[in-house]
């Protein structure tokens, strides 16, 4: 399997990337090949406000990446409907241009009633990114909810988009998507008030406290439109992929990852338990409390 | 497995420039259930095909106002059969005459929704003749 995807082939790399995301129990069996054929690819995590213009930003990046003569994969992920289950994945009408270059591999992915706006299959889709030989790998999301922070948790260099006209410092200091910003990129950087909103950021950065032993962000301005800054952006992302792979950085990553691993599998059993109706009514009926039953749950299934 | 959500490429090939009943159709289908990629104006038969093998999906619909249809869609239906994609559905919808209908349907496309279609009547086709593995 491995093989055929170093193959540079699109249909079993697109076809696989479907099984992923449906949650065929083969993937399952091929995971510990993939992931252990991974490793190599940068993983940058592109996320912002709404209109914030991060797929025009990755459009001019792939650009700019292919110029350096790198293969690129991305994984743009939307939000699904939580009522229809439907999705517009709207992110790779800006990245066309290279719909015919072999050297760059799109996927849309809708998150599929995850509620951190990733899909649960996402890290998977990209060790199968990975193992193909796309090298960076890029996942866009929006940043609404948490979603930011959880594909911080997936990439080694997260990237945040933001626009000149994010409002005031209020709005710019809400917890989490700066937090989670190892570089931050104003983009629509033609605009007015794009150099201020860049500097007020760059104040704000250098005296909020954020995660500890960082130094703050680099904040850059970009015009994806025009590429403008996009190559120092991308230089930025370079330079921070020595600092991502550190011990205690992999360490990190590694911890969330088997948290959410975690999270999932033990979700999934309890769900298929039997115990699990007579937990549900038990707790709608407050004759016990969620964790109490979570936890007989797990009990039940022997772990 | 079987009710994973059905995955639409909208495309407008050619040069047409009228894209809002392709936007309603996306947005319709994804009241309906559907997740749809849309690939924006002004699309090749190349930039279809290829956005359809990487996106591995189970639709192609193809809008198109312009007339130029005849030019467009068998060559877009025969590319997708190159890159292997034997079972994806093809359906069209815009302004395409009857005799042309006819046509279409010989070389692959397998429904053509004309005008005054409504949204439910494609996502009950597209349910009903997508081919899931």
């Amino acid at each position: 399997m491995v093989d055929e995807l170093a193959s540079g082939e699109r249909r079993p790399l697109a076809r696989l990337l479907t099984r992923i995301e449906n949650g065929d129990p083969a993937v399952r069996e091929l995971l510990p090949e993939l992931f252990a054929a991974g490793g190599r690819a940068h993983v940058v995590g592109i996320t912002g406000p709404p209109g914030s213009g991060k797929s025009t930003l990755v459009n001019a990046l792939i650009g700019e990446w292919r110029r350096r003569g790198k293969r690129v994969g991305v994984l743009a992920v939307d939000p699904s409907s939580p009522y229809t289950r439907g999705a517009i994945l709207g992110d790779r009408i800006r990245m066309m241009e290279h719909a015919a270059d072999r050297d760059v591999f799109v996927r849309s992915m809708a998150s599929r009633g995850e509620l951190g706006g990733i899909a649960a299959t996402t890290w998977i889709a990209a060790a199968a990114l990975d193992a193909a030989g796309y090298d960076p790998v890029v996942i866009e999301t929006v940043g609404a909810g948490q979603s930011e922070v959880e594909v911080a948790r997936l990439a080694e260099t997260t990237v945040v988009v933001e626009v000149p006209e994010m409002g005031d410092e209020v709005q710019a200091i809400k917890a989490g998507l700066l937090e989670v910003a190892d570089i931050i990129a104003v983009n629509k950087g033609d605009r007015p008030g794009a150099d201020r909103a860049a500097r007020q950021l760059r104040a704000m950065l250098s005296t909020a406290g954020g995660r500890v032993e960082r130094t703050p962000p680099p904040v850059m301005l970009t015009t994806a439109t025009t590429a403008d800054g996009v190559a120092a952006l991308a230089d930025a992302i370079e330079a921070h992929r020595d600092r991502a792979r550190t011990p205690a950085a992999a360490r990190d990553r590694a911890v969330n990852q088997v948290r959410r691993a975690l999270a999932d599998v033990a979700g999934r059993r309890a769900a298929d338990s039997p115990a699990w109706e007579e937990m549900v009514v038990a707790v709608a009926d407050r004759e016990l409390d969620p964790l109490t039953a979570a936890e007989r749950l797990l009990d039940r299934e022997g772990r | 497995m079987t009710d994973t959500p059905i995955r639409v490429l909208i495309a407008k090939p050619g040069l047409d420039g009228h894209d809002r009943g392709a936007k309603v159709l996306a947005r319709g289908l994804r009241d309906e259930g559907f997740e749809v990629i849309y690939t924006g104006l002004r699309q090749t038969p190349e930039m279809i095909a290829d956005a359809a093998e990487q996106e591995d999906v189970d639709v192609v619909g193809l809008s198109i106002l312009s007339g130029a249809h005849m030019a467009l869609l068998p060559k877009t239906v025969q590319l997708l059969r190159e890159r292997g994609m034997d079972d994806v559905l093809v359906a069209a919808g815009g302004i395409i005459p009857d005799a042309d209908v006819t046509k279409l349907k010989e070389v692959g496309v397998a429904e053509i929704f004309g005008p005054g279609t409504s949204i439910g009547q494609i996502a009950r086709y597209f349910r009903e003749h997508v081919k899931r593995p």
